[in-house]
């Protein structure tokens, strides 16, 4: 649905993305994740035929997103960030408006646009005047817009910002529904939001593609997979010697609360040692009051790559 | 061409959501009934060899309110999209930026002419009122609101580039302004600086949109100004769909 080969972006001074290279296959929804200012709105422009890549070649649908940008626009449903709209048009009118622009037919218009306003939650304030919407609603209307003439392919960038918890996950429940029939392209910054919808993640950073994977397989690779947190009274013995003891164990960190000993595993990735633990605690009558796995978030993927060279920058 | 329906349809309402539009409205039509109300007294005072239709399409009141009502129409046009950012969706939606340039033209025209209708009435209530002819033939209507027509597209055009270089509307009104005063006086140059030649104040004279009035206002069609303006509204938007299409390499 989505290729991109080579794609370059420099603004005066600075490049933006330098070199990019994925597809997203039809049906996907793809996660697009990085830190501020890492590319993610330049590419997403770029691909929605806003502003022109400085080289390289993007398509959708086999269309060339600069050379024929006409029909490739037309496949597409695009929610800028911050969703940008006439505040001086009521909600109704605003999506008739994009649907008869967006080339749906003048007598599905009626039917297209109502469609949307219910999948979006938009009943109750469809006569309202868009400026004197809140930003959960504006963000919408947005989404409504992109969705209303029913394009193959959504490209939707921080869809989720600016939301309280409960429309997040509205939201969320919504791009997974339509990720059924639609391939998505969204980014955000918010990462349980990518593990929790998206098939595939790239992660972008200073403008290069630094993974591309599946969430699980993202997880899989990363160095300090997961870890069991012990909070036990150990009475006399040591405990850190006798959990390193356990196969598997890799480090054990200790730490003190009131009495109370806090131990942090470190464990190699795919093995649950907590069993082993219990019995361990039972044989030597330890008190135990928590035995607690950790299991690592898209968020350690993230933090390892994007931090990774600013670790090695000399302080 | 339903897309530059759908586009023009938008541009012309969204004058009325604005207080913009009810603005311009009453400045002008209060200017302009003045204006009509100046004319029609000074007439009443001594005998004139003029009607009452030329001198209201001639005098100071109409050019002052005439200049000033451009910058108004046309300043958010282009400048408001960048500024609230709207221009994306718009940019992203499959339409060509020559359908969005025209359909902001032409949706500036159709509101000029919208303001302009009111004026009609004008001439029909002096004739409903005294029973004489406010003007000395129907052409005279013709040629004048032609010229209303003519004069009203190439400012227009002005207009449309002054607001598609800036994303602030306050700066493409001043630009616009400026242009099109100095455009008006352009014409004006050979009663201001009288050591001319005669052959420059001839050509100047072309330029005046003054005199172009006063031709049409009295019914004679000339198709030389016709030409002028025709010609230099196409090369302006020609230029602002230039100026348009640039905003790609500049972001």
């Amino acid at each position: 649905m989505i290729k991109v080969e080579n794609l370059t972006k420099r603004y005066a001074g600075q490049t933006a993305i330098r070199d990019l290279n994925f597809e997203v296959g039809q049906g996907e929804i793809m996660g697009f994740l990085g830190p501020n200012g890492a590319g993610k709105t330049t590419t997403m422009r770029i691909l929605a035929g806003f502003m022109p890549a400085t080289s390289g070649r993007a398509s959708i649908a086999g269309f060339d997103v600069f050379e024929r940008s006409l029909q490739a626009r037309s496949r597409l449903g695009y929610m800028p960030e911050n969703v940008p709209l006439y505040n001086d048009m009521r909600v109704t009118e605003y999506l008739d408006y994009r649907a008869a622009l967006k080339g749906v037919p003048h007598r599905r218009i009626a039917e297209r646009v109502g469609d949307v306003k219910e999948l979006c939650g938009l009943r109750e304030v469809e006569r309202k005047l868009i400026g004197t919407l809140s930003k959960g609603y504006r963000q919408r209307v947005g989404l409504a817009d992109a969705l209303v003439s029913d394009p193959d392919l959504l490209i939707l960038d921080e869809p989720t910002i600016g939301l309280d918890p409960n429309q997040i996950r509205q939201v969320r429940e919504l791009i997974k529904n339509l990720g059924k029939q639609h391939t998505i392209l969204l980014s955000t910054h918010i990462l349980p939001e990518v593990e929790m919808t998206c098939s595939r993640v790239i992660i972008i950073h200073k403008g290069r593609i630094e993974a591309c994977d599946t969430p699980e397989n993202l997880l899989g690779q990363i160095r300090q997979a997961g870890g069991v947190v012990v909070e036990a009274k150990t009475g006399k013995d040591d405990g850190a010697e006798e959990l390193k003891k356990i196969s598997g164990v890799r480090e054990v960190i200790t730490d003190h609360d009131e009495g109370w000993q806090i131990f942090s595993l470190r464990v190699e990735s795919g093995l649950d040692v907590r069993e082993e633990i219990f019995r361990l605690a039972a044989d030597r009558k330890w008190t135990l009051r928590e035995l607690s796995q950790r299991r690592a978030t898209l968020e350690d993927v993230f933090v390892e790559i994007t931090h990774s060279d600013q670790a090695e920058m000399p302080i | 061409m339903r897309k530059f329906y759908t586009l023009l349809v938008r541009e012309v309402r969204s004058y009325f959501h604005s207080p913009i539009a009810y603005v311009v409205l009453v400045f002008f039509l209060l200017v302009s009934g003045v204006d009509f109300y100046f004319q029609v007294s000074f007439m009443n005072q001594r005998p004139a060899s003029y009607s009452v239709q030329e001198a209201f399409f001639n005098s100071v009141f109409f050019w002052f309110a005439f200049v000033l009502i451009f910058p108004l129409i046309t300043m958010r046009l282009f400048a408001e999209e960048f500024k609230l950012g709207t221009i994306e969706p718009l940019m992203t939606a499959p339409v060509r930026d020559l359908q969005v340039v025209l359909a902001k033209f032409f949706g500036a025209l159709v509101f000029y002419i919208l303001l302009w209708i009111p004026t009609l009435l004008y001439f029909w209530i002096f004739q409903k009122i005294t029973q004489q002819p406010a003007a000395n033939s129907s052409g005279a209507y013709w040629g004048s609101y032609l010229m209303l027509l003519l004069l009203g597209m190439f400012y227009l055009s002005v207009g449309c580039l002054a607001s598609v270089v800036t994303k602030n509307q306050i700066v493409a009104a001043i630009i616009s302004f400026s242009a099109i005063t100095l455009l008006f006086f352009l014409g004006l140059i050979q009663f201001i600086l009288l050591d001319v030649s005669s052959g420059m104040r001839d050509a100047l004279g072309y330029f005046s949109a003054i005199e172009h009035m006063g031709t049409y206002s009295r019914g004679i069609i000339d198709t030389r100004p016709m030409v002028l303006y025709l010609s230099m509204t196409a090369l302006i938007l020609a230029l602002t769909y230039q100026a348009f299409q640039s905003r790609k390499w500049r972001l």
